[in-house]
């Protein structure tokens, strides 16, 4: 562990719970706690799971002119998503792109009333505020908050979760509400990055403790460190920054159109008016050339991130490549993603990984390989 | 004879032949495995090359040759059960036989108590 290593305010009780701590992004991080990265897994599947997420950035824009209007035109220059449409106490999932469209960050813009969070991955953060700072500093304050965020996800997370604050039970799929847990005022989202069910709490730094203490008291509750986090989130089929997406992959090639609404595209009221608009928008009225896909294999060897893709088992050119490659606990075999041009792209299609000098059969699978929680209704 | 490498992998030698395995530090650092690749029965392994590759969750890696020999034999139970390779990597869960092409070469290897005191 190098010795300058950040640590979030649940670093003493990660060591308490004998977490085996590794670096990542800068901070000493659990990977994973005695009970190992299986069953973490499958415990966050089968109840609830809590992960220590403190290492994110939380970035608050609070408007200067007092309008959160203001702030949510300014951010859709960066953003190509539907921020002024966003309702209090709702949050959306959104992409920072740059001038060629490829993708700087992925991240979550909550609306609270009077300012808007921006939830970023850990890696970007210190890029995402000084590209923030750079382009929307006129237009509002921009603070990253010393919070800490700790994440409750499976099945049973809502019912830990209401045993403390009764209200939660009541959030629905990407709400966003303050609640009052463990003394101090939290802020809550319904959502993570397991394909669960689950939350996202953001507590001040002095109170991450007892809250963690006090979700970790439920006998449903197991704590749950990065190595399962990655494993979760690769079954649910959700994007790895600097993995499956960055600077060089663009929103509708990485299967992200979705997040890209009918306002913002062609003959929307807010057409384009985003980093890299033209040719993103073009990319979605003639589709990508290559798109990224799940893979199962039909060996029992996973296919780590890097592999390179063929057609043939024999010859040819790479065609693509792995992105996130491992082995999904819930379905006791191999899984990855990786990006594989269109024509090839169908479920059911074969195609191969080279590993270690030999070419194992992949099949392309639909995404998620494992069926989301999400709380939608 | 139990001896021991540095890259934590552990050798029994019986005559001219030694079972190969990684040491429970090895097992315990790489945490639930999911996937082994052993030596073809017949290969010719050298000291230093990858032998054998184990699989976390996570990440591959691959364990070298301590010695240079034939491999004799594979333990095809735990090709079937990576798992045991993580429970019991000095005992059940031993990794391949190998006719050691010189027989001292284990002389060279930590003992056991010297594995014990070796920073890891």
């Amino acid at each position: 562990m190098p010795f300058d290593a950040l640590r979030t305010p649940l670093h003493a009780l990660h060591l308490r719970l004998g977490a085996r701590m590794v670096p990542f992004a800068g901070y000493a991080m659990p990977v994973q706690y005695p009970a190992g990265l299986l069953k973490e897994h499958l415990h966050t599947r089968a109840q609830a799971g809590l992960f220590d997420v403190s290492h994110m950035g939380q970035i608050q824009l609070v408007p200067r002119s007092g309008s959160l209007a203001d702030v949510a035109r300014a951010l859709e220059t960066l953003l190509p998503i539907d921020v002024l449409g966003l309702q209090p106490g709702r949050q959306r999932y959104g992409l920072l792109l740059d001038g060629a469209g490829g993708i700087r960050d992925d991240l979550m813009v909550a609306q609270c009333g009077d300012s808007l969070l921006l939830v970023v991955n850990a890696a970007n953060k210190a890029a995402d505020e000084a590209y923030l700072r750079a382009h929307l500093t006129g237009i509002c304050k921009i603070a990253v908050l010393p919070r800490a965020l700790l994440a409750l996800q499976g099945p049973g997370a809502e019912a830990a979760l209401a045993r403390l604050a009764p209200e939660v039970a009541a959030m629905r799929f990407m709400d966003v509400r303050a609640v009052r847990l463990a003394g101090t005022s939290a802020l809550v989202a319904r959502s993570g990055y397991t394909g669960e069910d689950g939350f996202e709490i953001s507590v001040p730094e002095d109170y991450a403790e007892a809250l963690a203490e006090a979700l970790l008291a439920d006998a449903t509750v197991e704590p749950i460190g990065l190595g399962a986090r990655d494993s979760l989130r690769l079954e649910a089929g959700l994007c790895l920054h600097g993995a499956d997406i960055d600077t060089g992959t663009d929103p509708v090639e990485a299967g992200l159109s979705w997040a890209i609404p009918p306002v913002r595209r062609r003959g929307g009221a807010r057409e384009g008016g985003f980093p890299g608009a033209a040719r993103i928008l073009d990319a979605i009225a003639t589709g990508p050339s290559r798109t990224r896909v799940g893979l199962r294999t039909e060996g029992a060897a996973p296919v780590r991130a890097g592999a390179p893709l063929f057609a043939e088992e024999a010859a040819g050119e790479a065609i693509g490549r792995v992105t996130s490659g491992g082995f999904g606990p819930s379905l006791q075999a191999p899984v990855a993603m990786g990006y594989l041009p269109v024509a090839l792209a169908r479920p059911g299609t074969r195609v191969f990984a080279e590993v270690r000098g030999r070419r194992l059969p992949m099949v392309v699978n639909g995404l998620p390989f494992v069926p989301s929680g999400f709380k939608r209704a | 004879m139990l001896r021991f490498t540095d890259e934590h992998e552990w050798l029994a030698r019986e005559g001219d032949v030694a079972t190969v395995g990684i040491t429970t530090h090895a097992a315990e650092q790489l945490g639930d495995l999911v996937f082994i690749e052993l030596p073809k029965v017949g290969a010719r392994l050298v000291k230093g090359e990858a032998a054998a590759v184990v699989e976390s969750v996570k990440a591959a890696s691959d364990v070298y040759a301590p010695v240079s020999g034939e491999v004799t034999e594979v333990n095809d139970a735990a090709l079937a059960d990576p798992a045991s390779v993580g429970s019991d990597p000095q005992g059940a869960g031993w990794l391949y036989r190998i006719r050691l092409d010189d027989p001292s070469a284990l002389d060279g290897l930590m003992d056991e108590a010297a594995y014990a005191a070796f920073p890891k």
